[in-house]
């Protein structure tokens, strides 16, 4: 299972310290694994919620670092691409996987899949007996999505301000982080009902 | 890409003013009382979720708005169930509106309003109702509601099974597997939608069930997978895609053999093993007379075998194909669970898996598919008696070797070996022997994988091989650099256009060069420790020494080190040992020059060599030659001065009778000549040009040194008093060459001033600077003389009021 989702920042961001990572994005899937874990278990829903919080800081964090250390290693430049060239984006793309060790953060260790598109990082984190070979691909999908449903090669802040499509596309191709054995007819016709949501 | 305006959006949710945001609330309320609901309401419910997402602490609504918002789960319009659901779930219900569990009306439940319930369960308790809930609509086989209400069941008990596998009660692992088993194998077999693929003359009549596909365009000749298609899909068919979805994981849950239900088929493997006839027979049997379980595991079974089939298929799209690979993937590993489970169907499955394995291997792009192949063959082989030698080759020759720089099969081989480690050093002879090749991964990605082989090195740490090990380790860097030539030189012709060529880059390519960095490429361990033309291979390489690789592997060196000398203490002998004294000190000089490289592994040598010679004292008269050759080399105290003053400190300590019987006077006094010239040297004239003035704590290490190896040999004693008095008057003539700063030369003369005193008497000095090992592990309690005096003090203690 996957247990999120993130859209975060890995550029520096003037507002933050410079290893820092904005989420602009953060789907949690499933129940909140601090409600019945036994050190959490004195804390209030407000707590729990605080503390998931956190934790999904500390992902973006750590994607953040492993992006740049990974990006430093290759040398490559980064290409500005605008609106239009997503498939380019696409390519272009740098991708990885972290080993998140259980405690840090989450009580189990969690392989964290990640696609940095200039200066975005779309991240799932999955659980380690997944099949990361289909969390890649399903990865690419979402991202690819993203940045056509939201326009993300362009200015604008769309992501924060359409989030509910990433919602419904989330619930089509990752439904409470499922991830789907989709081959193009399933896929498409997934992506048609995405394509009828995003037309209300 | 990131914009400064979302920056300004989530600062304006954070700083949003009470009486602004209550005004917004209102706004909404009465917005979301209206008939129809538009555009307006939809951006104010998103701002809202921006408002509510923005903090990490929750803010709650006002209890007439979170009714209304609430309400909007059951709305038609999906992008209000969408919204109601993201901004229920990033905040809290006011008291008296938690969500009850044990509704009835779960059987509407659409895919968004269950989400909210999955993530504001508090308790095992809810969600089991919940799961309850879940099958009673599996079950009853809703009719009215949309087509897609039923499939996101089976992800919402994924998730639950996750977390919390006693949620679902024996019943429903009965009721689910047999369904499973329904959608799984007997999903329908024609296309489904109402769009017939006849032409313009097709008419009602030729409007007939048309098969499904194979992902090569033949028509399917058996039951429905996820690599079937068609031009649309029934609801089963859909289900057959959410069942293998989850598929495993159910299996690992319910059915894994430390489970209690499977007593019957691990007890008495001997039976299995016995008689093939048997199983055959079991096997042809009507898999109908099987309980729900068994019947599960026979038709995953048969489900995987199928998919393997399909998956040679050559599909027409670039993601198809990827599927396939994803599949066999997950086929594999579901073989592998349910042999694990029931043994029999390990002799039915080798077969197949023997023949992808010959399929695959040779293709390096399979490479990620064989890795689920390498793990059954480890935990099947064995019973099996198969001979798996061709898999280990390929998982740590060819993987490592070609395959170093994909970040995806380098995280998945090196969980593989953590997973095994027990099994694959028990089972594969060569594992101790291939940590050239995996520290190739290492080399590579230092970043991504150190953690991994925090974990892996100690299991790599064998006294056979811990020499060549080390070596190894120091030369990590270099191996990163020669990896990322050797990946170059695949990529650049020949000879540069410019005529900027890299002196490394030529130097790899070139013959005479070759063998060095042939030897640092090998696969595997045992040709030799190293090489003897290091320091050449270090002169070819010194431009490499600010690439971001080797620089980012160079900083994961000190901690590996650490790791194999906290390792190497537990399987070495005092052979080994006295051999990697000598390597550290050898190697101390022969390193890739990075900056801040030399100085950090001058600081781990230190650390572990102070930590050999206290556990092993007699190391050091044992090494004292080589100890005594480095600390003659007065060179050292300018550009090494950290392990030389740890040497010199080990030698003044141990160079001792009571350390070691072998330790003669004659011993003592070379080794003191040798020091004293040092320290004479040092002294007395300014530091040669180009090097700064020697670290005080050298020049008193050399001291303490020197007054130690005197009062073991008191002949000396009155040569140390006589430099010590000598550097007294010097200094006090004035500043000297060899001391900059001031406060530093007090330290020193005042150090020289204790050990010119401590000498005078030379019994005491004894007992000082060579103390007995009684003296250093006091227990104070034991001695019959001092244990009295602590008890009295104690008694008065106790008996005397405060």
């Amino acid at each position: 299972m996957v247990r999120c989702f993130l859209i975060h920042t890995v550029c520096p961001v003037s507002a933050l310290s410079s290893g820092e990572s904005r989420v602009l994005y953060s789907r949690v899937f499933g129940p909140d694994e601090g409600a019945w874990s036994d050190p959490d278990r004195g804390l209030s829903p407000e707590e729990r919620r605080l503390l998931q919080k956190e934790k999904i800081t500390v992902v973006a964090r750590q994607v953040r670092s492993a992006v740049s250390l990974s990006r430093e290693a290759s040398g490559r430049l980064l290409v500005e691409t605008v609106s239009g060239e997503e498939a380019l984006a696409l390519q272009e793309a740098d991708g990885g996987v972290a080993r998140l060790r259980a405690g840090d953060p989450f009580s189990e260790e969690m392989s964290a899949l990640w696609l940095a598109v200039q200066s975005l990082g779309f991240t799932l984190v999955c659980e380690p007996h997944e099949n990361l070979l289909l969390a890649e691909g399903t990865l690419r999908n979402l991202t690819r999505h993203c940045l056509e449903t939201l326009h993300m090669l362009g200015p604008g802040s769309e992501v924060l301000l359409r989030s509910n499509r990433v919602d419904a596309l989330l619930s089509r191709l990752l439904p409470h982080g499922q991830l789907l054995f989709l081959n193009h007819r399933f896929a498409q016709s997934l992506e048609k009902e995405v394509a009828a949501y995003l037309a209300k | 890409m990131y914009a400064h305006s979302s920056e300004s959006l989530i600062k304006q949710a954070r700083e949003i003013q009470e009486s602004e945001l209550q005004k917004f609330h209102s706004r909404l309320g009465k917005l979301l009382q209206g008939k129809e609901l538009g555009h307006e309401a939809v951006d104010s419910l998103q701002r809202l979720h921006i408002i509510l997402s923005a903090t990490k602490y929750t803010r709650t609504l006002p209890p007439e708005l979170h009714k209304r918002v609430k309400a909007l789960l059951s709305s038609p319009a999906e992008q209000f169930q969408v919204l109601s659901s993201a901004v229920l779930r990033e905040t809290l219900p006011p008291s008296g509106q938690e969500l009850n569990y044990n509704q009835d009306n779960f059987l509407q439940l659409n895919s968004h309003a269950a989400a909210l319930l999955l993530s504001q369960a508090g308790s095992r308790a809810d969600l089991s109702s919940l799961c309850a809930q879940l099958l009673r609509s599996l079950e009853s086989r809703q009719s009215e509601g949309p087509a897609n209400s039923l499939t996101h069941t089976l992800p919402i008990l994924n998730t639950i099974l996750t977390h919390s596998p006693d949620c679902l009660t024996e019943d429903h692992v009965t009721l689910l597997s047999k369904k499973l088993v329904d959608w799984l194998r007997y999903a329908s077999i024609t296309q489904g939608g109402g769009v017939p693929s006849g032409g313009f003359f097709t008419g009602p009549r030729s409007r007939q069930p048309v098969p499904t596909a194979e992902l090569d365009g033949t028509v399917s000749g058996d039951f429905f997978t996820v690599l079937c298609v068609g031009q649309g899909f029934t609801e089963d068919q859909w289900m057959n895609v959410y069942s293998f979805s989850m598929l495993r994981h159910w299996l690992l849950t319910y059915h894994s053999v430390s489970n209690g239900n499977n007593t019957a088929d691990t007890d008495d493997r001997s039976e299995v093993d016995g008689s093939v006839v048997s199983m055959v027979s079991a096997t042809s049997s009507s898999s109908r007379l099987l309980p729900p379980k068994e019947r599960l595991r026979e038709k995953a079974f048969q489900y995987c075998q199928r998919l393997i089939e399909q998956s040679d298929r050559k599909a027409h799209k670039r993601t198809d194909t990827d599927l396939q690979k994803a599949c066999l993937v997950e086929a594999v590993c579901i073989l592998d669970c349910v042999c694990g489970e029931d043994a029999s169907l390990v002799y039915r499955t080798f077969p197949c898996i023997k023949a992808l394995f010959g399929r695959l291997s040779s293709d390096l792009s399979f490479a990620r598919v064989l890795l689920p192949i390498a793990q059954f063959y480890l935990n099947h082989g064995e019973m099996a008696a198969v001979d798996c030698e061709c898999v280990w080759k390929l998982v740590f020759g060819r993987f490592p070797a070609e395959l170093f720089n994909n970040q995806f099969l380098a995280h998945e081989l090196l969980r593989f070996l953590r997973l095994n480690l027990e099994s694959l050093q028990l089972r594969v002879p060569q594992y101790s022997h291939s940590f050239p090749n995996l520290l190739k991964f290492l080399a590579w990605d230092s970043p991504a994988v150190v953690d991994d082989f925090v974990d892996l090195l100690p299991s790599l740490v064998t006294a056979g091989t811990a020499v060549e090990l080390l070596h190894t380790l120091l030369d990590l860097p270099c191996l990163s650099a020669t990896l990322v030539l050797q990946v170059r030189s695949t990529c650049l012709p020949i000879s540069e256009p410019g005529g900027r060529g890299l002196l490394s880059l030529d130097a790899f390519r070139s013959q005479s060069f070759r063998g060095l960095f042939l030897f640092l490429l090998r696969g595997e361990a045992g040709s030799g420790d190293t090489i003897d033309r290091l320091s050449t291979l270090h002169e070819l390489l010194a431009e490499t020494a600010d690439w971001s690789r080797v620089v980012q592997c160079a900083q994961t060196v000190p901690v590996l080190l650490h790791i194999f000398f906290n390792t190497v203490i537990a399987v070495a002998d005092e052979k080994l040992l006295a051999h990697l004294v000598q390597v550290m000190l050898e190697r101390s000089s022969l390193l890739l020059n990075i900056p801040k490289y030399n100085k950090e592994i001058h600081r781990v040598f230190s650390s572990h060599l102070l930590r050999l010679c206290k556990l092993h004292p007699s190391l050091v008269v044992d090494q004292s030659h080589e100890l005594l050759e480095f600390a003659g080399a007065t060179a050292k105290v300018y550009s090494k001065e950290e392990i030389y003053t740890h040497v010199v400190w080990v030698l003044g300590e141990y160079l001792s009778v009571s350390c070691d019987s072998r330790c003669s006077v004659k011993l003592i006094t070379s080794c003191f000549e040798t020091l004293e010239a040092v320290l004479f040297e040092i002294t007395s004239s300014a530091p040669p040009p180009g090097a700064d003035c020697p670290v005080p704590r050298v020049v008193t290490s050399l001291m303490s040194a020197l007054a130690k190896l005197a009062s073991r040999s008191h002949d000396l004693i009155p040569r140390v008093s006589l430099f010590l008095s000598k550097l007294r008057t010097v200094t006090r003539g004035g500043p000297v060459a060899w001391c900059s700063d001031e406060e530093d030369l007090v330290a020193i003369v005042t150090r020289g001033e204790e050990l010119w005193s401590l000498l005078k008497a030379p019994g005491v000095a004894q007992s000082v600077l060579t103390p007995p090992a009684l003296v250093t592990s006091p227990q104070w309690h034991r001695d019959t003389n001092v244990a009295m005096l602590l008890r009295l003090r104690a008694l008065t203690n106790l008996t005397h009021s405060q």
